[in-house]
């Protein structure tokens, strides 16, 4: 199963998951974090996937489908915590190339807040 | 010696995780590495979504086949439908393709199995269903050390 949390920090919205994403769990994947997104204005989005020890291509289409929400009112989307298995879907799929990859969600978090200093 | 399982299922997508795991249980006696095992359940989750989703159009009365053979340190795996088929494999195999955008699906599935296995090969009529079968050798993998 998956269960999914939500944090709000300023623009930034956090979600963090944990288990088995797969096509059964994506629609609540997607219905969830569309909610949190519209209900905290968010710009930008950060998934914390580091409790996702499995991942197929369901999961990478909801990544897509939310970076093209979030992506259409100009915010970005950070991945963190990846595992081995994880990081190889994002490679093979090429989201790597629109999407910003952390280690951590702190230092994510540290790099939204220096971005958006600078733009001040 | 060869040893081979064989399960079926309804085409409920909450049959995924147990199709995954019993595949990686059954292939677990190879001592396999870690990241062996997870892209093993990958390709077995790809398979199972598209026989699911595409196959039988999320009908769960469908039924999906997986039979699993290990052999010489190898697994092989069948995993077979009866739905509605693939008109175009070709098509079907090109990375993004999708006959479900509206689902959100990324296409991704067969590169996936491409990818994360050692041989891959799809047979599919439009009368008869789908049949995906691979092979991973996961047994007697040497770690170069220097």
């Amino acid at each position: 199963m998956v269960t999914m949390k939500a944090e709000a920090k300023g623009k930034v919205l956090i979600i963090r998951l944990t288990g088995e994403l797969d096509h059964y769990y994506s629609e609540q994947v997607k219905e969830f974090t569309e909610q949190q997104i519209d209900k905290n204005q968010t710009q930008h989005l950060v998934w914390n996937l580091s409790g996702l020890p499995f991942m197929d291509s369901s999961g990478l289409g909801v990544i897509l489908g939310r970076y093209r929400q979030v992506n259409e009112m100009g915010g970005s989307v950070t991945v963190c915590g990846l595992n081995t298995q994880v990081k190889r879907l994002f490679q093979l799929s090429g989201l790597f190339k629109i999407m910003y990859v952390d280690q951590t969600e702190e230092e994510a978090l540290e790099r939204l807040e220096e971005s958006s200093c600078k733009t001040q | 010696m060869q040893n081979t399982m064989t399960i079926s299922f309804n085409a409920l997508g909450e049959n995924e995780a147990f199709s995954r795991v019993a595949v990686a249980s059954f292939a677990a006696k190879l001592n396999p590495t870690v990241d062996d095992l997870a892209e093993l359940k990958t390709a077995v989750s790809e398979a199972v979504t598209n026989a699911i989703i595409h196959g039988y159009d999320s009908n769960p009365a469908g039924i999906v086949y997986i039979s699993a053979t290990i052999e010489d340190g190898e697994i092989d795996v069948i995993i077979r439908d009866e739905g509605r088929g693939i008109g175009n494999i070709e098509e079907a195999k090109e990375p993004l393709f999708t006959t479900k955008p509206e689902m959100e699906r990324a296409g991704m599935g067969f590169t996936i199995m491409e990818h994360f296995t050692d041989f891959l090969e799809v047979e599919s009529s439009t009368s008869a269903g789908t049949v995906v079968r691979f092979k991973k050798r996961l047994a007697g993998k040497r770690v170069n050390c220097v």
